[in-house]
């Protein structure tokens, strides 16, 4: 076990990167604190593999050190940083039985078989595989076999974390909800730091305590799912989290007052003493009511979805979603939106104003 | 509910025909003449299965087979291991990849009687590079023509030349379909270099492979024009490989009747062999 940090990690896929664009990892400067169910969040293709592969060890970052506690691990292989990875498709190995599978990374570290027999057999009934260890792992279902990949991790003693790289991809629908739960059990009772890699919001933020939101190479934001919903830190958190996502209105600051669409409004966040960049309002649909007056908006569809209805409108070019309770009706073409003052926040460049957002060195 | 519809056989007679024609009429006729003995003029005598009775009692039939056996045996001894190795040091990724299967091609497009012509003249003592190399400069006596050892090294040598290729490029085949995590997992997991041999290469190669020991039995248990062309089955009959030893029976000596025997028996030999090797390869699969 042990507190995991980041500092200063860049990594590009060029030999000879010139430009931001050539690095798969902008920067990335973060601690993962001992012990917590982290979840790594973003789109495909925005970084959160790379930065996998660099904890892991399968990856030498191109900048910056990795360091596990007090020591310096960023050049060690995998298998001498103590940890363990569950991939997209199960690996098992195929012609051996699931107990053998257990047992291939104590064997490997020339544990004796006593002990072996003991761990194995641990692990595999709190994995609630126990009554197939005897099987030949190529025959099991997909969701079993990933539990035996998770298994070869978890046999070993003190692993520093164990990392998930979009585990339930292969696994059925209504088998996924059930091996999630079985992870946040198995976090509870292993203690180990785990780190969690989805592109899906829904198994980021009921797996984690800590939710890192990532896009661009670079982590947006850590938080809480609860924090991360009130208080998005980047336009991109707000929109991707949350259904449907944050609205993104232009807005324009003038002597302190913000206004949208030719209507002054109030928010939240600071409106003096600004950062430079494009000006940006963002507001979550829960948070948007309709009135009498207020920013003027086209109805475009009315969406039942169950327990609310969706309002899409558009507030010029821009979708603008409200969310209505169930029993509101629309009748009108034009409505007036409200923005809830206290859940409303001006976006610089992406960034919240509030933030110091200094990206030294960039 | 599935619908079945009994003219669709159609469809499949064409294939049928071609069956019937290129396999099936030529290997009755062989049938036909392995019960009949001929003295020429197109005249034939019943005779039963005298022929098949001599032959498996035949000390000639049952030499050629032992060398048939050594021979096939010595191949795949050498050629799977060997292409599995070769298999295994080339390049997954970059520009060498393409570089090294072309050259892994290259022997495979020589036609046999120019294999056979090549190694003919390469191994001769007097102007061949090979020959007259031993011979010259390392001051080994070699003449395959005189040592049957020469010779059996020499056929061997040809074939694994000719062939290891064939085996390289299945396994190759089997090994670029492994997907990277495998690897990643075996690292992770503290695996020698062995055990990622043993238990992720080998096990996801192994369907390729049998198709490879099948293809590269079949091959050498009927091979006849590469030995043929470069040994003629000499010295003596130290080389004369149970294909050779059919084509004396029925063009040199022109036995049709025993000749078309011995094919049935040689056919019978290699389906059997090959069925027994399929079956063990497919064993575990199953359960």
């Amino acid at each position: 076990m042990a507190k995991i940090k980041l500092e200063n990690i860049r990594h590009s896929y060029y030999p000879n990167p010139s430009n931001d664009d050539d690095f798969a990892l902008k920067r990335v400067h973060f601690d993962w604190e001992d012990g917590g169910a982290y979840a790594l969040l973003g789109p495909s293709g925005c970084g959160k593999t790379t930065l996998l592969n660099i904890i892991s060890g399968l990856l030498v970052p191109s900048h910056g050190k990795l360091v596990f506690d007090q020591k310096d691990v960023t050049k060690l292989s995998p298998n001498d940083r103590n940890i363990a990875q569950v991939f997209q498709f199960p690996v098992i190995y195929d012609t051996m039985s699931v107990y053998d599978n257990l047992a291939f990374p104590l064997r490997n570290r020339g544990v004796d078989e006593a002990k072996i027999d003991v761990k194995v057999r641990e692990i595999s009934a709190m994995l609630e595989i126990d009554d197939m260890l005897n099987k030949k792992a190529a025959g099991l279902s997909p969701d079993n076999k990933q539990k035996i990949s998770l298994g070869r991790g978890l046999v070993r003693e003190d692993v520093n974390v164990i990392m998930f790289d979009e585990p339930l991809t292969v696994i059925d629908p209504h088998l996924k909800w059930k091996l999630r739960s079985k992870l946040k059990e198995l976090h509870q009772k292993v203690k180990a730091t785990m780190i969690y890699v989805t592109h899906d919001q829904t198994e980021a933020l009921t797996f984690a305590d800590q939710v890192v939101v990532m896009n661009f190479g670079q982590v947006l934001q850590v938080g809480s799912p609860q924090t991360l919903f009130d208080r998005p830190e980047h336009t991109f958190v707000g929109n991707f989290i949350g259904s449907p996502g944050m609205n993104i209105l232009p807005a324009e600051v003038i002597d302190g007052q913000v206004w949208v669409a030719g209507c002054q409004i109030d928010v939240e966040s600071k409106t003096t003493d600004l950062p430079e960049g494009k000006l940006e309002v963002g507001v979550r649909p829960e948070f948007v009511t309709l009135a009498e007056k207020g920013v003027p908006a086209l109805v475009r569809n009315l969406m039942d979805v169950g327990r609310h209805k969706v309002l899409e409108t558009l507030v010029g070019d821009k979708k603008v979603h409200v969310v209505l309770d169930e029993h509101q009706e629309v009748s009108a073409d034009q409505v007036y939106l409200q923005f809830d003052p206290n859940s409303t926040r001006l976006y610089a460049d992406g960034w919240l104003v509030d933030l110091h957002h200094e990206l030294e060195g960039l | 509910m599935k619908t079945e519809n009994p003219r669709a056989w159609f469809l499949v007679l064409p294939v049928i025909l071609l069956v019937a024609f290129n396999a099936l009429i030529p290997l009755m006729t062989v049938v036909n003449y392995s019960v009949q003995e001929t003295f020429g003029n197109n005249v034939f005598f019943w005779q039963g299965v005298d022929w098949f009775e001599q032959l498996l009692h035949s000390e000639r039939f049952h030499a050629a087979l032992g060398r048939q056996f050594l021979f096939t045996g010595i191949i795949l001894a050498v050629e799977i291991p060997l292409g599995v190795a070769i298999a295994l040091a080339m390049p997954r990724k970059g520009i060498w990849v393409p570089v090294c299967l072309i050259l892994m091609a290259l022997p495979l497009l020589i036609p046999w009687n120019v294999v056979g012509a090549m190694w003919n003249i390469f191994t001769l003592p007097d102007i061949g590079l090979m020959g007259y190399g031993l011979n010259h400069w390392l001051g080994i006596e070699y003449d395959m023509t005189q040592s049957p050892l020469a010779a059996w090294i020499t056929i061997i040598v040809m074939d694994v030349w000719h062939w290891t290729s064939l085996v390289v490029l299945l396994a190759y085949a089997g090994l670029v379909s492994i997907p990277d995590a495998y690897y990643q997992a075996a690292e992770i997991d503290g695996a020698s270099k062995w055990s990622v041999f043993r238990y992720i290469q080998l096990p996801k190669m192994k369907q390729v492979l049998t198709i490879a020991i099948l293809l590269r039995f079949m091959d050498s248990f009927m091979i006849y024009t590469e030995p043929f062309v470069l040994t003629g089955g000499g010295p003596g009959n130290s080389t004369t490989l149970l294909s050779i030893d059919l084509v004396k029976v029925a063009l040199g000596q022109f036995d049709l009747g025993p000749a078309a025997a011995m094919s049935l028996i040689y056919f019978a030999i290699t389906l059997l062999v090959s069925w027994i090797f399929y079956t063990l390869m497919n064993k575990d699969a199953k359960d």
